[in-house]
């Protein structure tokens, strides 16, 4: 018997609702489960990316860990998705690009309602901001695109169910929304 | 007898002066569109309306129908295209749907709904622009702008106030408000104009209704733009 597809997900600077609808996909991810091997996600809390059929990227990139570990993801997955409207476009996270890093950080930790003892953290351990949030399709090429803040876990079904039959992907009217 | 043009193989009849947009919507036919509104002049900047006429591509909103032309506007060609002038139109500005209070009745997503757009493509360009909260019954957010001017026309043709223009050339284009500061509060813009309910986006937004309507059952939430129609025509139900 041919090895089950692996399948490995991620969340870079989101906000983990796209996980959250992966999971209303309720008693199917049993279904899911026969049909795939999960790799490295929150699922399994696999910390490290073996070589993966399907990487599915949830956020965009915002820090210096963003790009590594979505560089890693591009190397080891055969086909990488973007998963979720930050992931897509920047989303919500992207509105900070409306400001310089510099007032983000002072409004965050120095000047911000309820702040005590301001100060930018500083620690090594701390990945490095970029200067501005962007979609993953600006850093590595992607093959599919779920839109939605969440794609619903009827779209995310479609796509799964019909990537693995090796269908082209088609999606309803009501499985396409940008918000 | 009235005269037709073919659209899509469909015979579309059409009155002498009438532009092929004119001729499909009192035909029933829908012709993607941003920039038209068949209350205010033409102004085929958006181009989402464009078409095949044989060789040529035109707007359907500015092209006059003539008898006997065969139009297609539903070739997967003709769609990519409108595709990625959807997609340049998303990464110019900062179209944050999930943080618009007018999406589910907004037509910028409406339309790329209908084409099968999924996501922007481009590079964002990410723009610094302002939102102007100065006037107490209307906000505008820059941010969401598409330069249709339909605002800049209804203000003009429709309410007699000339509120708005559009200033500066190429990637420096923007909407300007006609007052000493620049900003709406302190223009002669009112709530009641029609310039106020015609933004097909979320730039121009009346206060204090926000998210009124529950997603799910938002304008475009379940049936597509080319059923459901223009959002100005269910302005009472969604504003």
């Amino acid at each position: 018997m041919a090895e089950k597809p692996r399948v490995a997900t991620v969340s870079l600077c989101g906000c983990f609702g796209c996980h959250m609808s992966l999971l209303d996909i309720d008693e199917r991810i049993l279904d899911l489960v026969d049909l795939v091997t999960f790799d490295r996600t929150p699922l399994t809390d696999i910390k490290t990316l073996g070589d993966c059929d399907l990487g599915l990227i949830e956020g965009g990139v915002a820090n210096a860990e963003n790009v590594e570990v979505l560089l890693e993801f591009r190397r080891r997955c055969k086909v990488l998705v973007a998963f979720g409207a930050c992931a897509v476009n920047g989303g919500i996270p992207a509105m900070r690009n409306q400001f310089s890093l510099a007032e983000c950080l002072r409004e965050s930790y120095c000047d911000g309602i309820g702040v005590h003892n301001p100060g930018i953290p500083n620690d090594p351990e701390i990945p490095l901001l970029l200067n501005q949030v962007h979609p993953i399709h600006e850093v590595v090429a992607i093959d599919y695109v779920l839109p939605g803040c969440p794609p619903s876990a009827d779209t995310i079904w479609t796509f799964l169910t019909e990537f693995l039959e090796g269908k082209p992907i088609a999606f309803s009217y009501t499985q396409i929304h940008f918000d | 007898m009235s005269k037709t043009f073919k659209l899509d193989g469909r015979e579309i009849p059409f009155e002498t002066g009438q532009t092929i947009m004119d001729a499909a919507l009192a035909a029933g036919v829908y012709i993607p569109h941003l920039c038209h509104n068949p209350e205010l002049a033409p102004h085929g900047s958006c181009r989402v309306c464009l078409v095949d006429i044989g060789e040529r591509q035109v707007s359907a909103c500015t092209a006059a129908a003539s008898e006997g032309m065969e139009v297609d506007s539903s070739s997967e060609t003709i769609q990519a295209t409108r595709r990625a002038i959807l997609q340049m139109l998303f990464v110019e500005g900062n179209h944050v749907c999930p943080a618009c209070e007018k999406s589910g009745a907004c037509q910028l997503q409406a339309v790329a709904y209908y084409t099968g757009m999924l996501a922007p493509h481009f590079t964002h360009f990410f723009p610094r622009r302002p939102v102007d909260a100065s006037h107490p019954d209307v906000v505008i957010d820059f941010n969401r702008c598409i330069l249709c001017e339909l605002c800049v026309r209804a203000s003009r043709d429709h309410d007699g106030k000339r509120v708005f223009a559009i200033s500066g050339r190429g990637l420096e284009s923007h909407l300007v408000i006609d007052s000493p500061s620049g900003l709406l509060g302190d223009s002669c813009f009112a709530a009641a104009d029609k310039a106020a309910h015609v933004c097909p986006t979320g730039a121009i937004l009346p206060k204090g209704r926000g998210y009124e309507t529950p997603i799910g059952e938002r304008l475009y939430d379940r049936e597509p733009i080319s059923i459901v129609g223009d959002v100005r025509a269910h302005e009472e139900e969604v504003v």
